[in-house]
């Protein structure tokens, strides 16, 4: 899952679906987490998981804050046309 | 009998993430997202992680993913056309990309193909339940709470400033 995480955020264009994809990254290390939380009978991977969770949740608002804020300057999504500190 | 229940769910999480990538509509994106997000909170509770489960489907899928409609509704955005062309300028770096993910992909599969999986280790009945999760987090990690509890504070703050239009 975190391949095609990686996947989408390399071939969209749209600002969105990257944050999207993004989310999927974040969502397969969880699992990972978990999963080898539950073989070697640990806690320590659920409270590191539940703290990438909170993370997210920040990311994600600015993130979403960062792009309502550039859309309102230039109305599209699109991440080629996202120019204006090249030099 | 776990099995039965994990592999549904598994494949259902991996071709949910694809329709997320692949899909040409925000919206549909956003919808197959949510439905990956439960799915792998189902995952979660095969694992015996029931707390982390209530936790993804309560922020992940409940919160964070109706802020990621509001703001789909909110821009309007309409369906893409097709565009999964490398970027210009961009071929390198998806090409060594994809060739990185390749190679950890091979690496991995040499790896655990080669040792064997034990049984799982005998997790007490308590394992993944709030009380034992919620133990844990206010004996030996209180720091990393309290500094997420900040993080969460300046990202709020941060969010809102960015946010903000300028009628003042």
């Amino acid at each position: 899952m975190f391949s095609i995480g990686v996947l989408g955020v390399l071939i969209r264009r749209n600002a969105i679906v990257v944050f999207m994809s993004i989310e999927i990254m974040l969502n397969a290390v969880n699992i990972s987490l978990i999963a080898f939380d539950r073989y070697m009978n640990q806690h320590d991977g659920q409270i590191f998981s539940f703290m990438v969770i909170a993370v997210a949740a920040a990311e994600v608002s600015v993130g979403l804050a960062i792009v309502i804020a550039v859309f309102r300057n230039k109305p599209t999504v699109n991440l080629d046309e996202f120019n204006l500190m090249k030099w | 009998m776990e099995l039965l229940i994990f592999y549904p769910l598994a494949i259902a999480c991996v071709v949910l993430s694809m329709l997320v990538v692949f899909n040409s509509s925000p919206i549909a994106s956003a919808m197959s997202l949510i439905g990956m997000m439960l799915c792998l909170a189902g995952v979660f509770v095969v694992l015996q992680a029931h707390f982390l489960a209530a936790l993804q489907v309560i922020i992940y899928a409940g919160a964070i993913m109706v802020l990621f409609m509001f703001v789909i509704m909110l821009l309007n955005l309409s369906d893409d056309d097709k565009q999964w062309v490398a970027r210009e300028r961009n071929l390198f770096l998806s090409v060594s990309a994809g060739a990185l993910i390749l190679g950890v992909l091979y690496k991995f599969i040499d790896i655990t193909s080669g040792t064997e999986f034990n049984s799982p280790a005998e997790v007490p009945d308590t394992f993944g339940t709030v009380r034992q999760v919620g133990t844990t987090l206010f004996t030996d990690f209180v720091l990393p709470f309290e500094v997420a509890s900040i993080l969460l504070l300046v990202a709020m703050i941060g969010a809102v400033v960015l946010a903000k239009s300028k009628v003042d």
